[in-house]
């Protein structure tokens, strides 16, 4: 499968400075997979010591969270958008 | 020594919305983000296209997280605009218009401008910052009154 992934832009500069890319995979650990194997600097942005999603950043499988769905495992279908958003907060 | 910063460029409109928006959320902190156009390193240029009011998903007096659906929202607005996420606002409800720890730590991006909203006392306070390596420079705001 082949999917779009929109980048925030504090990862475009690890990623050639461009706002979305393209990578392969059946599941979103997948496509991330394939991303940090092309971007190795993503890998701390993107997920956690143990390989999970990390908490400061939310991904959507189009209009969905994918928290509420399988997370890493949610399954991507061609043409699906993923957007990797920061988490924007503070006190 | 600071770093070059625009001057955040507000409507009436636009900073009504802002402060608005952070009185409808008392007792709550309220929370929202700015777009506009960026330079070609991806520096906002100060105008702001449009303020975005925002879901607290923290619901709290004390913390904010922008909702992340209103935020995908903001993004795919400005993306379409050929613009970008330029800055984020949120309310103080007891204390100064400027980022407190919690603020400077969690900051997202340093190119973004950090507005502030005081509501202690009488009259809302409205002050903007840039966050960088966690240091604060105060960004000026021009409200042009129309």
């Amino acid at each position: 499968m082949s999917v779009e992934v929109k980048l925030p832009t504090l990862l475009r500069p690890q990623a050639d400075g461009q706002a979305s890319v393209t990578a392969d995979g059946a599941t979103v650990g997948e496509v991330f997979a394939a991303l940090v194997a092309r971007y190795p600097g993503m890998q701390d942005n993107l997920l956690d010591e143990s390989g999970g999603l990390h908490r400061f950043v939310n991904v959507y499988k189009n209009d969905e969270d994918i928290r509420y769905l399988e997370q890493l495992e949610t399954k991507v279908d061609d043409g699906d958008t993923l957007s990797i958003l920061p988490a924007v907060a503070g006190g | 020594m600071p770093f070059a910063s625009p001057t955040l460029r507000l409507t009436e409109s636009q900073y009504l919305a802002i402060v608005g928006h952070c009185l409808d959320g008392l007792p709550d902190e309220a929370c929202g983000l700015l777009t506009g156009p960026v330079l070609g390193d991806g520096e906002p240029t100060g105008r702001c296209s449009q303020v975005f009011p925002a879901r607290n998903a923290d619901a709290s007096a004390r913390t904010y997280t922008v909702d992340s659906k209103d935020l995908l929202a903001a993004m795919r607005e400005a993306e379409a605009a050929g613009e970008e996420i330029v800055g984020v606002w949120h309310s103080h409800t007891h204390t100064v218009a400027y980022p407190s720890l919690t603020d400077v730590r969690q900051a997202v991006d340093p190119r973004w401008i950090y507005v502030l909203v005081s509501l202690e006392g009488g009259d809302p306070v409205l002050r903007a910052y840039r966050i960088r390596d966690e240091r604060v420079d105060e960004v000026p705001v021009a409200v042009a009154r129309g």
